[in-house]
This record gives C-alpha cells, sequence and structure tokens, in this order.
C-alpha cells in the first residue's frame, strides 16, 4: 500500500537524510518547514530518489495557523499516514538566561507547535486504522543539566507527550517511536563545542528506519547512548547537582 | 545569522594524507547559507591527493551538505545538481532510468564541484573527453552574489579545470550520457609488456577501457597488466557488495616492497590467460576502491603521494623510463594506471592532452620525493603535464611551464577574485596566480 511521510522541520539535515531513505523506500513525502526554496530543492531531490509525490508546504511551529493546511493535505493522500518531527531550536542557555522570554519559542519549537500538528492528525491516523508516527526527542530531555535545561525541558515534554500519544494510537493499529539521538552532527551542533562520538545524520536516519519497521517505541542513536543516559539518571540527585556534565 | 556562526577550527588532509592544513571551515546546508559566507575556497569530498583542497591558516568552506539534485529532465537527460552531490550517487540513481554521468573518475567520491574544478576524464576520455564538456551551465557564487554562466566565455573557460579560484560552484546543468542499463559487460585481458600494452590500448574499441599496470615488474615483463573494457548493458548482476572499512593506520609492512610485489603478480594471474568477460555492477567497474572505506589509510600515518602525468603520443618511449625508473626503486604500491587520453579539454587549467597517462601511488618514504621529482622532469623533458589533482611535490616553474594557458587564466581569476580569497595551498604553492 502507498505511504505518505509529513515531515516537520524538512530543512534540518537529520530530516534531509530521513527523506532521502524514505524516497528510495518508494514512498511519497510532503515536506513542511519555513524556507520554501530550500525545501523545493529537497522535494525535487526526493523524486530523483524515488519518492513518488514530494510536496512543499510552508509550516511554522509559532504560526497555528499553517496547521490546518497540512491536516488537509495529508487527508487528501491515499494509503498509510505516517508523520515524522524534526523540528527543534536550542538557544544557548547563557542566551536564555540574559533573556528569558526566549523560553516560550524554545517549548513551542521543540514541543507544543509540532504537538499540535500531531494531536490534529492523530483523528486522522485513527480512522485508517494505521500510520507511524517519529518524535525526534533527544537525550538532553533525559535529564536537566546545567548547560541546557530548557531545551531539555522542551524535549522531555515532548518525550512525556510521545508516549501517551502511543499509548493512544496502538488501540487503532497505529505507533509511535520516540527517538533520542546524541550528538548528530548537524547545523546545530557545528560549532559547539565538547563534541564527542558524533553520528552522521544518514545513519540515524537508518536507526529511526529500522525502529519503525521493528516498532521499537524508544531508541536512542547511536545505540550506546542508552548506556549512556541510564548511568547519567542513576546519579543520585544530592550528587548529580554539583555535576557539570 | 552573523557569519561567525558558521566556522569552526579544523585539521583535515588530502586524501594523500600526506599534507595537512588547519584552519577555519563552514558547512553551509542549504544555498542561502552559502550567499552569506565571505569568499573562501570550496572543498568537495577531498578527494584530491595533494593540497588542491587545503587552505592552512585560511578558511574552506565544506560544500559536502549542499548534494542534492535540483532537477532532472528525462527526455533529455539533463541534470541540474548542487555542487557537493557525489557522482558515485548520481550513477548509481540514475543509471536505472537509462542515464550516467557523462564522465567518472577512479572514485565515485568526487563531487560535481570537484570533477568541474579539475575538469576530471574518466575511462572513456578517448572518446567523451572531460566532465567539464558536459556541463552546460554552472552557478557560481563570487562574494556571496550567485551568477549563471554557460560554455563560451572566459570565465567559463576558467571555471571548468580552474582549481576553485573564480568562485564557488553552487549548481550546475550536466548532460548526462544515454546508457544501456546499470551493469557493466568487462573484458579483461592479461598483457605481457609494455609494447603491447600501448598497441592493444590503441586497437581498443571499447566505450570505457583502463590498463592497469603492474610498476613492480622489471625487464621482459615490464609494462605488463591487465586491460580491462567495458560497455554498459542491461540485465541483473548480484548486488554490490557491501563495503568495509579500513579502522586504523597500517603498519610500515603492509605495502612493503615484497608484500607488492607478491599482490601484483597474484592479481595479475587473477585473469586467466586467454582472458575473460564479466558482468559486474556499474560502481565496481568504475569505482572498484570505494568499497574499501578508508583504503587510504593503508599506506600508515606518513601517507602516500600518487604520481600523474600525460605524456603527448608521440613520447610514449618516455613512460617506459618511467615505468622502469618506478620498477627498480621499490616503492611502487599496486596501484598503477595506464590510460589512453583523447585530445578533449573544457578549460584553461585542464589536465589531459591527446597521448597516455600513467598514475603511480607511492609510499610518503624519504625515497620518495626525489623519485617523484625525477619523474616530474621526465614529464616536463617529453612536453607533458602534471595533474594538479594528484600532485604534492612539485615545482612551480614546472607547472607553470606545463600549463600553457596558465596566465591568460590567472588574468580571469583576478577579475573574479582580486583579492585572491580562493587561493588553497595548492595555489601558493605553485605560485598559479601569478600575473603574466
Ligand atoms: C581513488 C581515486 C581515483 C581517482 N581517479 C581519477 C580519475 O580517474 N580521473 C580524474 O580526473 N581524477 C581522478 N581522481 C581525482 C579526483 O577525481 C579529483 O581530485 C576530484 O577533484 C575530487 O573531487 P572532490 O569533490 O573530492 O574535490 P576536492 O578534492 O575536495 O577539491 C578539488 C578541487 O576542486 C575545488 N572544488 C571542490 N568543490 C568545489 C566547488 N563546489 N566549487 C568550486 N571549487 C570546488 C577545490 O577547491 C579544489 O581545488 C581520483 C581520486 C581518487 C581518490
Ligand atoms: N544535532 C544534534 O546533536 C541533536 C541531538 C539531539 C536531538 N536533536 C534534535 O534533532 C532535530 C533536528 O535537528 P538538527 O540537529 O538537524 O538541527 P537543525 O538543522 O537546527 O534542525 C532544526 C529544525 O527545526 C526547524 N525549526 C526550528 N524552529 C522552527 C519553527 N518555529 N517552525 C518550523 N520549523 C522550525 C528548523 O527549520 P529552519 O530551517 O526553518 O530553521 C530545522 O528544520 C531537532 O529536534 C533537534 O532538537 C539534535
Amino acid at each position: 500500500m502507498t505511504q505518505t511521510w509529513l515531515v516537520l522541520g524538512a530543512t534540518s539535515s537529520m530530516a534531509r537524510a530521513f527523506i532521502r531513505a524514505v524516497a528510495q523506500d518508494g514512498h511519497a513525502v510532503i515536506l513542511a518547514g519555513r524556507d520554501l526554496n530550500d525545501m523545493e530543492s529537497t522535494a525535487t531531490d526526493a523524486r530523483a530518489h524515488g519518492a513518488p509525490l514530494a510536496q512543499v508546504h510552508r509550516f511554522d511551529a509559532r504560526d497555528p495557523d499553517t496547521f490546518p493546511a497540512l491536516i488537509e493535505t495529508m487527508t487528501e493522500q491515499d494509503g498509510v499516514l505516517n508523520a515524522a518531527v524534526f523540528v527543534g531550536s536550542m538557544p544557548e542557555q547563557s542566551t536564555i538566561d540574559a533573556d528569558p522570554s526566549l523560553i516560550d519559542g524554545t517549548i513551542t519549537d521543540s514541543f507544543t507547535g509540532p504537538a499540535r500538528v500531531l494531536q490534529m492528525l492523530a483523528p486522522v491516523l485513527e480512522a485508517r486504522g494505521s500510520g507511524t508516527i517519529v518524535g525526534v526527542g533527544s537525550v538532553a530531555g533525559d535529564r536537566g543539566r546545567i548547560g541546557n535545561y530548557v531545551y531539555g525541558a522542551a524535549k522531555a515534554g515532548f518525550h512525556t507527550y510521545l508516549s501517551g500519544l502511543r499509548n493512544r494510537l496502538t488501540r487503532t493499529g497505529g505507533h509511535v517511536v520516540t527517538v533520542k539521538p546524541g550528538f548528530v552532527d548537524t547545523a546545530m551542533t557545528w560549532t559547539v563545542e565538547g563534541m564527542f562520538l558524533v553520528a552522521a545524520p544518514q545513519s540515524v536516519a537508518r536507526d529511526i528506519l529500522r525502529a519503525v519497521t521493528k516498532k521499537k517505541n524508544v531508541i536512542y542513536t547511536p545505540g550506546f547512548w542508552r548506556l549512556i543516559m541510564t548511568i547519567i539518571r542513576l546519579v543520585p540527585e544530592p550528587i548529580f547537582k554539583k555535576l557539570s556534565v | 545569522m552573523p557569519s561567525n556562526d558558521f566556522w569552526k577550527t579544523y585539521t583535515y588532509t588530502g586524501w594523500g594524507r600526506a599534507l595537512s592544513a588547519t584552519g577555519e571551515i563552514a558547512r553551509p546546508e542549504r544555498q542561502l547559507a552559502l550567499t552569506t559566507l565571505p569568499a573562501a575556497p570550496a572543498m568537495g569530498q577531498c578527494r584530491s591527493y595533494g593540497d588542491a583542497a587545503l587552505n592552512d591558516g585560511g578558511r574552506i568552506v565544506d560544500m559536502s551538505r549542499l548534494d542534492r539534485v535540483i532537477g532532472f529532465d528525462e527526455t533529455s537527460g539533463v541534470l541540474h545538481v548542487e555542487g557537493g552531490a557525489q557522482l558515485g550517487t548520481l550513477a548509481r540513481i540514475f543509471a536505472p532510468r537509462g542515464w550516467l554521468p557523462p564522465v567518472m573518475p577512479g572514485t565515485g567520491f568526487a563531487t560535481v564541484g570537484g570533477a568541474i574544478a579539475m575538469d576530471v576524464h574518466g575511462k572513456n576520455h578517448h572518446h567523451a573527453g572531460t566532465f567539464g564538456q558536459h556541463v552546460i551551465e554552472i552557478t557560481l557564487v563570487q562574494n556571496g552574489e550567485p551568477i549563471a554562466i554557460t560554455p563560451g566565455n572566459s570565465l567559463f573557460r576558467a571555471t571548468v579545470g580552474g582549481l576553485g579560484q573564480t568562485g564557488v560552484i553552487a549548481s550546475a546543468k550536466i548532460q548526462m550520457l544515454a546508457a544501456k542499463g546499470d551493469v557493466m559487460m568487462v573484458t579483461e585481458r592479461r598483457i605481457p609488456g609494455w609494447d603491447a600494452f600501448l598497441s592493444q590500448l590503441d586497437a581498443s574499441e571499447a566505450t570505457y577501457s583502463v590498463g592497469w599496470i603492474d610498476a613492480t615488474a622489471r625487464g621482459d615483463n615490464l609494462g605488463r597488466g591487465i586491460l580491462e573494457e567495458g560497455e554498459t548493458g542491461a540485465g541483473l548482476v548480484p548486488a554490490p557488495k557491501p563495503s568495509k572499512s579500513i579502522p586504523m593506520n597500517a603498519p610500515r609492512f603492509a605495502l612493503s616492497s615484497p608484500v607488492v610485489r607478491a599482490f601484483n603478480s597474484l592479481y595479475y594471474r587473477r585473469v586467466p590467460m586467454a582472458g575473460r568477460t564479466v558482468v559486474k555492477p556499474i560502481q565496481e567497474f568504475f569505482f572498484p576502491l570505494d568499497r574499501l572505506h578508508n583504503w587510504n589509510r593503508l599506506y600508515g600515518k606518513r601517507g602516500f603521494h600518487q604520481f600523474q602525468c600525460v605524456v603527448p603520443s608521440d613520447q610514449s618511449p618516455a613512460l617506459r623510463d618511467m615505468l622502469a625508473a618506478i620498477a627498480v626503486s621499490g616503492l611502487a604500491s599496486p596501484l598503477a594506471v595506464l590510460k589512453r587520453m583523447g585530445p578533449g579539454t573544457g578549460g584553461m587549467m585542464s589536465f589531459p592532452m591527446e597521448g597516455y597517462t600513467l598514475a603511480v601511488d607511492f609510499p610518503a618514504r624519504t625515497e620518495a620525493a626525489p623519485l617523484i621529482h625525477r619523474l616530474e622532469e621526465m614529464t616536463l623533458a617529453a612536453k607533458g603535464r602534471i595533474y594538479l589533482a594528484k600532485d604534492a611535490l612539485s615545482h612551480a616553474d614546472h607547472i607553470q611551464a606545463m600549463y600553457p594557458e596558465r596566465a591568460a587564466w590567472a588574468e580571469e581569476a583576478a577579475k573574479a577574485d582580486p583579492d585572491g580569497s580562493l587561493q588553497t595551498d595548492l595555489i601558493k604553492r605553485l605560485n598559479l596566480r601569478r600575473l603574466k
């Protein structure tokens, strides 16, 4: 059966690697984001890689007026409907410290904006009795740390949201995969210092697709981050609060 | 976004790993970001062996993320593609639909930008000419301004083979080549020695041809090797084998002279005396080494050099003399390639000329530099040329003498880049932008 992927945040290089991979599998893609010119290039590329259909739509997580058109377009597609969320923003913690009003936008980009779209899409998936949602969170959402706890809080909220949505969609044959990447080699991290074991976007995309096929619930990518985060979560708070990891 | 957010300090090497650079690097993920960067030379996949894509102490723009197909016309085969797209990827996605990149170098990792800037040649040079000859439009970014250029004007001829000195190639339109399908019919024949090799190369009518030479063979065996001829075809072949990776630097003995001699001898005998015809996936014929990721680590920490020259047809004895000098040096590696070249070139600084080209790898041991310098002098005496995509050691005056249109090219480059921001280590080492 034909499959269509709605990709929120289609300009991210992680999203681009994912789009290529699903295009190669012969799936249709609906690209959603702010930079229409850039997404047009990605859409043409997706068609060249095998996508039977690739469309571009304006989507701004901070502008809910852009949401309904996405749902409408998805509803028009035949077959199985899927969605993958790559949207997120990570202002430096020190920038947020200087201007706390940035918190709202950070939470909107990484959590509430995409969550609203998914919330509108959920009934459509339920009606079809199928479909997978991929939500890209972050290891940063597993525990609040001095270096990026606003971004981390947004991701933690998104994780919890995805877990609830999974609980809901399972009942009608749908599925939700929560993806927690470690460090990935993208624009977001290009100039960030202290990165290690940085993964290529292509390998993250591969991990995501494998998780979709195998109906995994929560994955870490690369996989060793599960171990690292287990250890980090196990550190007792009295000690953790003094660390700067 | 302020441009500061784009740069970070990084150490990187040419493919031979003998030369390296440390400097600021930016990696734009979209065209808009490319146009906001201050002028700096571009880097593709750094498959040039020496310092062509290095800028020590300066800035470099990594094009690897601008790699999308942005237009394709199924009827004419005209492909519009971003500068960082890799030729191997293009071959993989378009061959099943009957189109191939018109010219493919020996590695599929080479990008469209790198293929234009070096005006690369492939196994079909004697028929198809260079990559640049199939480019019908280039979008260059000069100081943040995109401009489209087409064949016929001098900026175009200065850009093709122009070592990135006229601006960053953001995208290009390429006339793809109609192909019968995505498999290759390959005929392999043992060639016992030098004279036979040249006559077989001359006699070959195949669309694609390439010679592998046993650069350790001496005496009567000098110049022996295997001639491979290929045609595209349709059909079923086993899927390409998954790639492997060399995880770390190899120890020194891995490519020592006895090991290489033994390997070459086996490799030569691999093909039966009577020859054979095999069917291969396209990438195994065009990019035999790509399956082994990071194979450049086989040469150990010190890295290696490739020497590649071309000499005019009537100077072939000079090549045989080079091969003899290489064979007695004990420095040769298994990688030695002999090809016939046609007259086709696309730009003022293009490497090819009608004749024969020889490419040999040498581990970067102390003895390698004097040998390579000797080969360089022999090339000059034979009115030949050294390929700048491979060069790490040549003398400025030799190279300048080998490229007759260099001064005219330098003038075009000066117009395009008046303050010399696009100069790379290769350009500075060989003083290629010197006016007059
Ligand atoms: C195994 C192997 C086999 C090879 N076989 C062949 C062969 O058969 N024939 C042949 O001709 N070559 C061959 N080469 C050489 C290779 O094709 C060239 O060095 C090619 O330029 C590499 O492409 P790249 O994208 O890695 O460019 P780089 O090496 O990164 O850069 C090469 C030059 O192009 C410039 N450049 C790169 N991208 C851009 C851009 N977007 N805009 C402007 N300038 C740019 C750089 O500044 C530099 O001057 C081979 C190399 C290897 C490793
Ligand atoms: N890189 C890492 O190490 C890492 C680690 C863990 C998790 N992640 C997560 O992975 C996802 C992809 O990030 P990335 O690394 O590829 O970085 P990125 O390139 O910065 O991607 C972020 C994406 O979010 C989009 N976006 C931000 N705010 C938006 C808004 N208001 N409306 C619409 N789109 C908006 C961006 O679109 P524009 O192009 O329009 O800005 C971009 O497509 C993010 O959720 C990120 O948090 C990344």
